[in-house]
């Protein structure tokens, strides 16, 4: 009888500690999204602050899509080219017309909050049953193992997937290398004859796909459904975490798992009833993020060392 | 050319506001008509501009100083609110005082609140060299939280059924009003005082003269001997001080109480204010107004037309997106040549 309970007590943990590793995902996936997409547009010399604007866009715009054509696979497309679309004004801005780049950033970012806000007025309230799980057969019948990392929705795969092949394009390919040299010095890149602003143009327009991608997940995988402003920040995390990884793909993921890790676990708290007001509660990412970036920024070499050089620095084509 | 491309940005925007409510099914110029001339067609409607435009002024005011040194203090938002709780938070401890000095007091514990958020940022940045555009927006995010934690807990009125506000303040702890008829409250002088005082400081002050300096070349800054972790400081706090001040005027002027929510993005609305006002305290009086009708118009847009207040931030966003790329018109001369488009560096 003692034993039996105990297998049932061990179970019932299991069964705790996977759902929260699960959400943990979850919530970790679009961050991943954001920030990868965006620490490619920054090392190719481009800060774009428009990530939370170019987010709340591609959440609002897959969510209809899915709403008005059942396809959610064209809700995923629709949400990345939505996201596209507005750092295309960005690049537009910046690096067509030379216009400041934290400004610029900041007006995509509002206009995307309003304008988001505006398509998505009927669409508040509208129900959705998230996108399916697709199951590795063989491996998701796995104990443990395979619930955690084989039953998921096509996305955290693809998430895992963007990461390897993010890494391999930045420092495995002739590409790679010129996005880099792009970032680090526009000048010389634009003397040995690379097209500085195409590559700068390309690498805007993946950070904007990303961020469209990782609002569509936020809005047909995460909650799911569209509520006005429904990224709470995240875009601005994303930003944060760029810096926390120091530019490094890897450390982008790790530092995605640990924020998701830390957005779930203090809803988990919340749930528990621990003495503190839920806003208590509610404030830990964002501070954590206030805390990550001291400890990272401190250093100043390592910013220094590791940081695109020409990072948020207009280019003017000397002919 | 200078303030030629804020009146072209803001006709482009009417333009594309035309083509937006074209695609929305409402006939274009009834919505103009509602956003930009039925707000002002009384007196009480020029009051609400005042009310309005007063935070916008008094924030886009102080940072558009700091962004003259490249001090990018996006988190006024959230001084703002610190503002109101601080200065709120004095209203209702001295809920049962009367006396004249109990305004001047919420004045100064708002001005403080703002300071101390805003030397959260200061300090990450000048001594662990944390980038002050992400620490001041997350601490808008925690300001928020922490507003909505005092009204729906301790601060909640004992008499209010549970709702999440304060208690309405006294007589002694609200804003004079100074116009007849209208909303128009003393906070308005405040918002006139602070651009004669931003226009004084940068062109007559030495520290006026640093942040420019530091702004437009920082290594002829630093061989002058301007320190510029001072700059920083001083325009964050600055920054920080007039937000807080803002919020403190909204919450004992216009709303007379503390509410989990207190501002439309003021401090967010005003990053735009201070770019079309030309980061000079007078251009930012004309945007304060300007961008403080798009508020009203947003309200009475949603009254006569049904359209989603949403259509402000809208109009916002893209005023901001054509001045920006106006401003190409005034860096650059554009010269055509054999059929290619080229420019050139003129200033």
């Amino acid at each position: 009888m003692a034993i039996e309970y105990a297998d049932l007590n061990t179970e019932w943990l299991m069964d705790i500690v996977l759902a929260t590793l699960l959400t943990i995902i979850t919530a970790a996936t679009p961050l991943l999204f954001a920030a990868i997409g965006e620490m490619v547009t920054e090392k190719s010399g481009v800060l774009n602050l428009g990530v939370e604007g170019m987010i709340l866009l591609g959440a609002v715009t897959g969510f209809a899509v899915v709403h008005y054509s059942d396809s959610a696979s064209l809700g995923i497309f629709a949400g990345m080219l939505a996201g596209a679309g507005l750092s295309l004004v960005f690049a537009a801005l910046v690096l067509g017309f030379q216009a400041s780049q934290v400004a610029t950033g900041l007006a995509l970012t509002i206009f995307g909050i309003g304008f988001s806000a505006l398509l998505g007025q009927n669409l508040v309230g509208v129900a959705y049953d998230g996108l399916p799980k697709l199951p590795i057969p063989g491996l998701s019948q796995i104990p443990f193992l395979g619930p955690l990392l084989f039953q998921h929705d096509i996305l955290v795969y693809l998430s895992v997937v963007l990461v390897i092949l993010v890494s391999w394009f930045l420092y495995k390919t002739r590409y790679g290398l010129i996005l880099r040299a792009v970032g680090d010095s526009h000048d010389a890149a634009h003397a040995i004859g690379y097209p500085v602003i195409w590559v700068r143009l390309c690498a805007t327009l993946f950070g904007g796909a990303m961020a469209g991608l990782a609002g569509a997940y936020l809005s047909l995988a995460y909650s799911p459904l569209w509520i006005e402003n429904m990224s709470a920040g995240r875009g601005w995390i994303a930003l944060a975490l760029v810096v926390f990884a120091t530019w490094r793909p890897w450390r982008v993921m790790v530092g995605a798992y640990l924020f998701g890790g830390i957005t779930i676990l203090q809803l988990h708290a919340q749930a528990m009833g621990i003495g503190l007001p839920s806003q208590i509660m509610s404030m830990l990412p964002y501070l954590a993020t206030i805390f990550v970036l001291v400890l990272i920024s401190r250093d100043r070499n390592k910013i220094r060392l590791n940081a695109p050089a020409s990072i948020g620095k207009p280019f003017h084509p000397t002919t | 050319m200078v303030f030629g491309s804020p009146l072209v940005a803001f006709i482009l925007t009417l333009v594309a506001g035309v083509v937006l409510f074209q695609i929305m099914g409402v006939n274009p110029f009834d919505a103009l008509y509602a956003f930009f001339v039925e707000p002002l067609t009384s007196l009480y409607g020029w009051g609400e501009l005042g009310v309005k435009a007063t935070p916008l002024v008094l924030i886009a005011v102080a940072l558009s100083i700091g962004f003259r040194a490249g001090v990018w203090n996006i988190g006024a938002e959230g001084q703002l609110t610190l503002g109101a709780i601080c200065g709120g938070g004095v209203a209702l401890l001295f809920y049962d005082v009367e006396g004249f000095w109990v305004l001047p007091l919420m004045i100064a514990a708002g001005i403080g609140g703002g300071m101390l958020w805003a030397a959260i940022p200061a300090l990450l940045r000048t001594r662990f060299n944390a980038n002050e555009i992400l620490t001041s927006l997350m601490l808008t995010y925690v300001a928020t939280l922490l507003l909505s934690m005092l009204v729906h807990g301790p601060w909640r009125d004992p008499d209010g059924f549970n709702f999440p506000e304060s208690r309405i303040f006294s007589e002694s702890a609200t804003l004079p009003l100074i116009l007849g008829g209208t909303r128009l409250h003393l906070g308005w002088i405040f918002a006139l005082l602070a651009v004669a005082a931003g226009w004084l400081l940068m062109s007559r002050t030495i520290i006026g003269f640093q942040v420019k300096v530091v702004g437009e070349a920082p290594a002829a800054g630093r061989y002058a001997g301007f320190r510029v972790r001072r700059v920083i400081w001083f325009t964050l706090l600055l920054g920080g001080g007039a937000a807080g001040l803002a919020g403190l005027i909204e919450v004992s002027g216009p709303i007379g109480q503390l509410l989990p929510s207190i501002s439309p993005g003021y401090g967010f609305t005003a990053i735009i204010v201070a770019f079309v006002g030309r980061l000079h305290p007078v251009g930012v009086l004309f945007a304060g107004l300007l961008l403080a009708l798009s508020y009203l118009g947003g309200e009475s847009a949603q009254i006569s037309l049904n359209l989603p207040l949403a259509v402000t931030g809208v109009f916002q966003g893209l005023l901001l997106f054509f001045l920006l790329a106006c401003d190409v018109l005034i860096h650059y001369e554009v010269r055509w040549r054999s059929n290619t488009l080229t420019s050139t560096r003129s200033g």
